[in-house]
């Protein structure tokens, strides 16, 4: 599996992460090793196997009471925000 | 002194909380600059807690880790505190919150040091993708700690924090432990509560221990584990006195030697020291059975399609908006996200990002995904079925012991390769502790054991075994004697 500059370029794009045109050459240099790296798992026999997401059996999503268990931190966590107005988290124009 | 010697000495009035934290903190000054193994040390927030164990002891109250010092991985959030996860997205990060593992440390009396370094997001096997730097190996300062829980490995060995907090995905606990001299104890999945910790992987990401001797691992685990209702996968089994446990017999205790541990890449000497401290097993009265997990070879690949994949997913959140690193000026939203994430993120946790976006996206799906989550369905079925014949798993915890530091960073794969030993017990969710067994050419080495789920009580009395036959866990690196 050998990735083309372009085909970084879409999946940079689609993981929304700017990447130069010096690093693109590496990334697709290192990415193309690792799927063919992990490309070995082709030849595993899989027939019929479930696939597995969790590690252990038999575990269910829980569900708690839809009751407010939670106060307002909001001036708190916007602390931490990069830009904030009016308790509004702020981000370019949107809508033209 | 081990956590659970500073634990009696400060009961039995020998020593004071403040006297040792403020102990430590020196030490941490003196080498610290050094190491690289902290990036905050919280000095004030340590005297105060210290003054307050005091007290509580001064009561009567508290337990035996009242008073006691560690250290926890800046991966956990920690309120007030800078938690940065080894990144420059999150380098001006202040938790608004505890993560339950700091709450219920705090709450048995622990004194918080400061934040260890660690690989970016705990992607790494060596502690070289930190936005901080490198950090050094206690033993040879030439050479990689092992990571992500890098910087913990290093302050513990260093002995400037006398235990730290861990995190495992795909050995990052277990592998510098074993890289540097430590008990490193990766708990059964749900074990842990994963609240407040930053998630990477969130299906194989567990919190754990890194210590000086079985002993702390298990006095650490006791007050760390247990069910949170805010991590929806954390379990609801009791906590077992894993303490009152450690005494156990050996005698007829049936150890599974895995074959596949022993092939190809394993250095011949880190070989040697794992079978002598099997044949101290054989000597305490245990079975050796050697088996074969003839699909673990694969958990390599298996984990290098399932970790990005989740990782892409857990690390959309950094999006330069609610918090951590937001680029200069953006255009639009889009120029926002991309050079936010760009600058942000280091250049390992960029591949795992864009391996996974590409391994979920459309038409790979299957061939990919899908295929890796099987083929972990296959590697389970191996250890189940190894553990229908044996009580432990027994092998190496890494393949060689600490390489210098820069001698893998070009190459992601032989970078991944470190892993081979230790990703098993994570894509199984399995609970694994590696101990030392030797010393290769003044580098420690260590001996893997992997239990069955929630098995954590009798796997610590099995390690503990070996701590009382052995005297490698009491190595200190000689600089740092």
């Amino acid at each position: 599996m050998t990735l083309t500059r372009r085909e970084v370029e879409d999946i940079a794009h689609l993981a929304r992460l700017q990447i130069t045109e010096q690093e693109l050459p590496v990334y697709a240099g290192n990415l193309s090793r690792i799927l063919e790296f992990v490309e070995q798992l082709s030849a595993a026999g899989t027939e019929g196997i479930e696939p597995m997401a969790h590690p252990l059996p038999n575990q269910v999503q829980p569900l708690r009471d839809d009751a407010v268990t939670e106060t307002d931190h909001r001036d708190r966590y916007q602390g931490n925000a990069p830009v904030v107005e009016a308790g509004l988290y702020l981000v370019p124009k949107v809508i033209e | 002194m081990t956590a659970a010697e500073l634990g009696r000495g400060l009961r039995s009035g020998r020593f004071s909380s403040a006297e040792v934290t403020r102990h430590f903190l020196e030490r941490i000054d003196h080498s610290n600059a050094r190491l690289n193994a902290f990036v905050t040390v919280v000095p004030e927030r340590a005297m105060a807690s210290a003054r307050r164990a005091d007290a509580t002891i001064a009561r009567g109250e508290g337990g035996p880790l009242t008073g006691v010092p560690l250290a926890h991985k800046d991966i956990f959030c920690t309120d007030g505190v800078l938690t940065s996860c080894g990144s420059r997205m999150l380098s001006n990060f202040v938790a608004p919150y505890d993560a339950t593992v700091v709450e219920r440390l705090a709450a048995a009396g622990m004194v918080m040091l400061g934040k260890t370094n660690m690989d970016e997001f705990a992607m790494g096997s060596s502690n070289e993708t930190s936005y901080f730097g490198p950090v050094r190996n206690p033993w040879d300062g030439t050479r990689v700690p092992g990571g992500s829980s890098g910087g913990s490995a290093a302050a513990v060995a260093a002995r400037i924090a006398p235990v730290a907090t861990g995190t495992d995905t795909g050995g990052s606990i277990r592998q510098p432990a074993a890289l540097t001299g430590l008990t490193g104890l990766k708990p059964t999945y749900g074990r842990v509560s994963r609240y407040g910790m930053v998630a990477f992987a969130s299906s194989l990401d567990q919190g754990g221990v890194l210590a000086q001797s079985v002993e702390d691992a298990a006095l650490v685990l006791a007050a760390m584990a247990g069910y949170d209702a805010r991590d929806s996968t954390s379990v609801d089994v009791p906590v077992p006195d894993y303490v009152a446990g450690l005494g156990q017999s050996m005698r007829g205790l049936r150890i599974g030697v895995i074959r596949e541990f022993f092939g190809e890449g394993l250095e011949e000497d880190t070989g040697l020291a794992v079978r002598a401290a099997l044949d101290g097993y054989r000597a305490m009265g245990a079975t050796l059975v050697e088996l074969s997990l003839p699909n673990l070879p694969l958990s390599v690949p298996t984990y290098y399609v399932v970790a990005p994949a989740e990782c892409s997913s857990n690390l959309s959140r950094f999006d330069g908006v609610r918090f951590g690193h937001r680029c200069r000026e953006p255009r639009d939203l889009t120029d926002l996200y991309k050079r936010s994430r760009g600058e942000g993120f280091g250049a390992e946790v960029k591949r795992r990002i864009m391996t996974g976006t590409y391994v979920l996206s459309a038409g790979y799906y299957d061939a990919y995904y899908l295929k890796a989550q099987k083929v972990r369905s296959l590697i389970n079925a191996d250890f189940r079925r190894a553990f229908a014949e044996v009580d432990v798993l027994m092998g190496p915890t890494t393949p060689t012991p600490a390489f210098a530091i820069g001698a893998k960073v070009d190459d992601p794969i032989t970078m991944y390769l470190n892993d081979i030993y230790t990703i098993g017990a994570n894509l199984a969710g399995l609970p694994a502790i590696s101990v030392p067994c030797g010393l290769v050419e003044g580098l420690p080495v260590g001996l893997q054991l992997i239990g069955p789920h929630f098995s954590e009580d009798r796997l610590l009395a099995v390690a503990h075994a070996w701590q009382r036959e052995s005297d490698w866990h009491r190595r200190v690196p000689p600089l740092f004697a």
